[in-house]
């Protein structure tokens, strides 16, 4: 696959962080980036137009089987598990994994099974510790690891399981984060 | 390696299911099949789909807890409750124009979504001209399905999803309530008839003014969706509806020229030649 992925998970504080890092990313993006936010019971149409306002590249929900772009953004709708099939992605109403549903390590899983090193996990704020489990995949499959800086965190316990499940995993605050990602180019 | 070999185990049960069996999953989409024949392992207490492969063709005990599993029945009443709104202003009109009403639900697992529409329909006075063929391919569900008997503890969420959904009376109306779980009102399921049906495998049965199938198809690979796909189309009066979930799409599929789109985010279709 020659494809690169970078698949982030995040909960509470998620959209404060998007509105932080997704301005960062111009055109000349070269990964796809995907996202599961855990918004839970919330209508999905609440989500994007406050995503849409500052990020230049096409961004939105995937469709069922739809084929993954690079330079693009995919959001994980609520209530049902997003994940990586090959060249395209695919959808599962399963029970939520770890109370989430869509679960930050079913996509991450599913990711680094198909594309191997051509993945980048970022594990960003949030409660729990979705992400971890499905961080250490992407990690065991030749991946890149990346966990937000927990104290730069507005809940810092999913990075903090994140960085137990990968400890050498890149330690990164939300600013730094936003310039790795920048970095990504053709 | 270990994956890969994984997909030869794959590849193996679900043609060891279909030739023992006759359940046909070689094309469900594998990411999520594997997933949950991941799962099936587990609860086995296997370690490889090898072994799991021998015991389901021996056992079919075990083979119908692999269905409970692969079949994925997660459902509840009224979810997505804008669907309901916009049903009832895009498609309870063209309804109304009929009548007689045939409507198909295909995948109804264990009936919640096919009470949800029967109770619409009852609120639209139309239930009593209509009859609803609710089908799935999986006879436990349909069993629990047909009693219509569910957990006291979900009303509250399915009350909340009800009234979000445009519900015209209390939700207590429709149900009469047990210890610890209630039983839906007879009068909403006299004129549903349950029945097995599989999407893979079995044919056009009838022609229908509604078509609800709803994540089903998202669990087929595209060659499977196109076969289901084929299936409404031939199975849909003209200017008849089809209802599919949230994320899924007429996009994608050879038969999207034929339908008009009524609503985009609910996923409401009119087939129109
Ligand atoms: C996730 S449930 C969806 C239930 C309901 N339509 C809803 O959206 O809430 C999927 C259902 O599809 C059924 N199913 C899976 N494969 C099928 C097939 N090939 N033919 C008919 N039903 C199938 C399963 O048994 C299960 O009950």
């Amino acid at each position: 696959m020659s494809l690169h992925l970078v698949v982030m998970g995040a909960s509470l504080g998620a959209l404060e962080a998007l509105r932080v890092l997704l301005p960062g990313l111009l055109e000349d993006f070269s990964s796809a980036l995907i996202i599961v936010l855990h918004r839970d019971k919330e209508e999905s149409g609440n989500l994007l137009p406050l995503l849409d306002t500052n990020c230049v590249l096409p961004i939105g929900f995937p469709v069922d089987k739809e084929p993954i772009l690079a330079g693009r953004v995919y959001i994980a709708p609520p209530n049902y598990h997003l994940l990586i099939e090959g060249d395209h992605f695919a959808y599962s109403m399963d029970e939520p994994e770890d109370n989430a549903r869509p679960s930050i390590n079913v996509l991450f899983d599913s990711a680094a099974e198909t594309y191997g090193a051509n993945v980048t996990g970022i594990v960003l704020t949030g409660m729990l510790q979705d992400g971890a489990r499905g961080l250490a995949a992407i990690h065991r499959h030749g991946g890149a690891a990346v966990v937000q800086t927990p104290h730069d965190a507005l809940a810092p316990s999913m990075p903090l399981a994140a960085l137990e499940a990968v400890p050498s995993a890149q330690v990164l605050t939300l600013v730094e984060i936003g310039k790795f990602l920048a970095k990504m180019t053709h | 390696m270990a994956i890969e070999i994984e997909d030869i185990e794959v590849l193996l049960l679900t043609e060891a299911v279909y030739q023992r069996w006759g359940y046909d999953f070689r094309d469900y989409a594998p990411t999520s099949l594997k997933r949950r024949i991941r799962r099936c392992d587990e609860l086995e207490k296997l370690l490889s789909i090898s072994s799991l492969q021998e015991k389901i063709l021996r056992d079919s005990d075990c083979m119908q807890r692999f269905l409970d599993q692969v079949s994925v029945n997660v459902t509840s009443m009224f979810r997505d409750p804008g669907l309901y709104r916009a049903f009832r202003a895009t498609v309870v009109p063209l309804l109304k124009e009929q009548p007689s009403l045939r409507i198909w639900h295909a995948g109804c697992a264990s009936g919640e979504e096919v009470y949800s529409i029967a109770i619409l329909l009852h609120e639209e006075d139309l239930l009593g001209r209509t009859r609803i063929y609710a089908t799935d391919l999986d006879q436990a569900v349909l069993e629990r399905a047909k009693e219509g008997i569910y957990g006291l503890g979900l009303m509250k969420g399915y009350t909340e999803n009800y009234q979000a959904a445009g519900g015209k009376a209390a939700f207590s109306e429709y149900y009469h309530a047990g210890h610890g779980h209630v039983v839906m009102r007879k009068d909403l399921s006299k004129n549903i008839v349950w029945a097995r049906h599989n999407l893979v495998t079995d044919a056009s049965f009838n022609e229908f003014n509604l078509i609800l199938c709803r994540n089903v198809l998202i669990y087929f690979n595209a060659r499977l969706q196109e076969r289901a796909h084929r299936l409404f189309y031939q199975s849909l009066a003209e200017g008849g509806v089809l209802v599919l979930g949230r994320q899924e799409t007429m996009r994608l599929t050879p038969h999207e020229s034929h339908y008009r789109t009524l609503d985009g985010r609910e996923k409401i279709f009119q087939r129109m030649i």
